[in-house]
């Protein structure tokens, strides 16, 4: 069961890692904002530059 | 004891690996179940990671669990973090897995399934996962550096240009030849077509709820977006059966051609947040789902494969494209084997994820095997069909005939039966007019796709809903990689073009972002032109490009590992990326002439620019000869740049060996790892 649980912790961790859900908490973390319209735009002008320029494999 | 059993259970695993190679290989003259490819490759991944890739790790690179990553050593919250190995490993997959290892076996089934099947195998163990592994690994030792600069240092300065040259060089061929797939996937389809149209406001919409709405809420978001891709569908079916509707989503394929071009361009240039991002989420939400459901499907409905281990189109005379099965197949298979392509993605986010170099064998090895595994599936899908009905669907006309009735006369004497009343039941249960013609591989993947899934959920009568769903998984994949690809080959460009004037480098700077976006569309968009108005389907002409661009680039990667490798005094194990790189030598450098020289004009650029300019001339002539000519360009030139960084390689190589060069490895120096000394 304990495993179980811990395998659910992983699967979702990793699907919030993908969706970039993790990286918008540690952005509000290190910036010390609260989540808003305001601190997104400014997390996706932060991240995008860097995110458009990842290739995707064919 | 224990150790007793671990012998004893991995001679079982290979005694049954090689038991299934062995029928999948020996047995002809009657149809072989898909399950028989499912234990072979489970069998031969679980040999390959056990023991090669451990090997590797071992005797070659030495991993090193106390050296610490740059994840580490640069952590700042964003580039560079240290992150669970399990979720690097998914980040890695979702970011190599796209249409490639879907698209290429199925249409290098028309060889039979073997040779797809024992080259995505063997090419995957030894070859494609080990490339993407010591990749990975030489960039987390080099501070997570690019492909690009790697070749730069250790190749010298003209491996670095070629690698950036071939790079530009396979996005464009490359997204020219996905924008074919969709083309030939969604031509004269109002269902498919008004599905895919109504992702553009969808994802518009997930853009402003995400941005305004709930912001940051991206899971949420993708599975409205999905309820409503789903919705989409449903309301596709609505579409093509209302006659007015329908006339407006039935477009052609030079049609279709131009609003994808303008699509990919308005993506390019629009801010990412509002459609890019959005639908990037989108994709990967729905190839993650549907690839697991796909496994799950084969395994529970382990169907037939009807198609022969092998045809005889292996002699080079195939439908859907010209070329023998060596070198063609394994050009055609690239993703799923070995891509050049992994390589950009192994040097670029993930090494400044891993927190512990031994991860990159899981990450590195192992998601490429992952990807050879989704390549297995679309074999077995492409298979599972009938092999007239298969052929039916990717021979262009301009081969069968332009009516059902020739078609399914010109199949059937190949010795594939196939009728025109069969399509066209096939068809009407698909919801679409034909399905004659509809070269590209996508087409081919739905109908078995849908066979699979509706065989398990829903029976015949919701066939139709599996098709287009199939159609829009693989369209949003396209699309995805459409619009990033055309970025990311923007912002390489500008990175060039500032060193000449430094505005032009400038990624804010509008002018500049609608003169690279303009100049990166017109390029693919010319191929994909060519590609359209191809009399022959297109495919045939611009898939092997494809496929020799992509892997012309792996070898140059393979060239730079094995400069690595035997500079760190391990030439006696260099056969591990050599083998890899010779065969691709071999490959690619013959799939190359053939395709620039070959007397058979279905085969030559330069023959088939002969053989129009001696038949009768019509209004399209001089520009078949001019692409003709131009594509057997492209082939010379992107062959004798990777010439030169062969040759180049082997005299560091040889200057090694022989201890008249001085050695330079160009690692991070040794830092001991903080993560292991807090743990004790």
């Amino acid at each position: 069961m304990r495993q179980l649980a811990k395998a659910a912790r992983i699967l979702i961790a990793t699907v919030r890692e993908i969706f970039d859900e993790a990286a918008y908490e540690r952005f509000l973390r290190r910036a010390g904002l609260n989540s808003s319209a305001k601190a997104y735009a400014a997390f996706r002008a932060e991240f995008e530059e860097a995110r458009t320029r990842r290739p995707k494999c064919c | 004891m224990n150790k007793t059993i671990s012998i004893l259970a991995w001679s079982a695993v290979a005694l049954t690996g090689a038991a299934a190679v062995g029928v999948i290989a020996v047995r002809r003259g009657e149809p072989i179940n898909a399950l028989w490819l499912v234990t072979a490759a489970t069998c031969c991944y679980a040999l390959g990671y056990r023991f090669y890739s451990k090997f590797i790790s071992a005797k070659i690179l030495a991993l090193d669990a106390l050296r610490a990553t740059p994840a580490e050593r640069l952590e700042n919250g964003r580039d560079f973090l240290v992150t669970n190995k399990w979720v690097v490993f998914g980040h890695h997959f979702a970011a190599i897995a796209g249409p490639g290892p879907l698209v290429g076996p199925v249409l290098a089934a028309q060889f039979g399934y073997l040779p797809g099947t024992l080259w995505i195998l063997a090419g995957a163990i030894f070859a494609g996962c080990v490339q993407d592994f010591v990749i990975l690994l030489f960039s987390v030792r080099r501070d997570g550096k690019s492909l690009t600069e790697m070749a730069k240092e250790e190749t010298g300065v003209i491996g670095g240009i070629v690698a950036y040259a071939a790079v530009v060089a396979i996005l464009i061929i490359l997204l020219a030849v996905v924008a074919l797939v969709i083309v030939n996937a969604l031509k004269d389809s109002p269902w498919g077509t008004f599905t895919i149209a109504m992702t553009v406001p969808i994802a518009l919409l997930m853009g402003v709820y995400l941005r305004r709405i709930r912001p940051g809420k991206v899971l949420e978001v993708s599975v409205l977006g999905f309820i409503l891709v789903l919705l989409a569908i449903w309301g596709g079916q609505w579409a093509s059966l209302n006659p007015g509707v329908a006339s407006v989503f039935t477009l052609r394929a030079p049609t279709l051609a131009i609003l994808i071009i303008i699509y990919a361009f308005a993506a390019s240039a629009l801010p990412v947040w509002l459609l890019l991002a959005p639908r990037d989420y989108l994709s990967t939400f729905v190839k993650l789902g549907t690839i697991g459901l796909l496994g799950i499907g084969i395994v529970a409905l382990h169907p037939t494969l009807h198609m022969p281990a092998l045809t005889q189109f292996v002699d080079g005379t195939g439908p859907i494209f010209a070329g023998k099965v060596f070198p063609f197949a394994f050009i055609t298979i690239a993703c799923g084997a070995i891509s050049g392509f992994h390589a950009l993605i192994s040097s670029g986010t993930t090494p400044k994820l891993i927190a512990r170099e031994t991860q990159t064998r899981m990450v590195g090895y192992g998601a490429m095997m992952c990807e050879s595994a989704v390549a297995v599936m679309a074999i077995i899908a492409a298979c599972s069909l009938q092999p007239g009905v298969y052929f039916a669907i990717n021979s262009p006309a301009g081969i069968v005939g332009q009516t059902a009735t020739a078609a399914t006369a010109t199949i059937s004497a190949w010795g594939f039966p196939v009728t025109a009343a069969d399509m066209q039941a096939l068809a009407q249960s698909v919801g679409e007019q034909t399905l004659f013609n509809r070269t590209g591989g996508a087409p081919a993947f739905a109908v078995g796709m849908a066979r699979i899934f509706s065989q398990s959920l829903g029976g015949e009568t919701v066939m139709a809903i599996w098709y287009h769903f199939a159609v829009m998984f693989e369209a949003l994949f396209i699309l995805t990689v459409l619009d990033a690809g055309t970025r990311v080959a923007r912002f390489m460009i500008q990175d060039a073009l500032g060193h000449v004037y430094k505005p032009l480098g400038r990624t804010s700077w509008y002018p500049s972002i609608l003169g690279t976006s303009a100049l990166i569309v017109a390029a693919w968009g010319y191929f994909l032109w060519q590609g359209v108005k191809d009399p022959l389907g297109g495919i045939n002409l611009l898939w092997p490009l494809f496929g020799i661009a992509n892997q012309l680039l792996a070898t140059v990667s393979l060239c730079v590992a094995t400069t690595i490798i035997i500079k760190m005094h391990r030439a006696r194990y260099a056969a591990v990326t050599l083998a890899p790189l010779a065969w691709l030598v071999a490959v690619t450098f013959t799939a190359a002439w053939q395709k620039a020289f070959d007397t058979n004009p279905r085969v030559g650029f330069l023959a088939q620019a002969r053989a129009l300019a001696a038949g009768p001339a019509t209004s399209a002539t001089g520009r078949l000869i001019f692409n003709n000519r131009l594509d057997a360009a492209v082939t010379i030139i992107l062959v004798g740049m990777v010439a030169l960084v062969l040759i180049e390689s082997a005299r560091q190589w040889i200057g090694v060996v022989r201890g008249t060069r001085e050695v330079t490895v160009k690692e991070t120096p040794f830092v001991m790892t903080r993560l292991a000394e807090e743990r004790g």
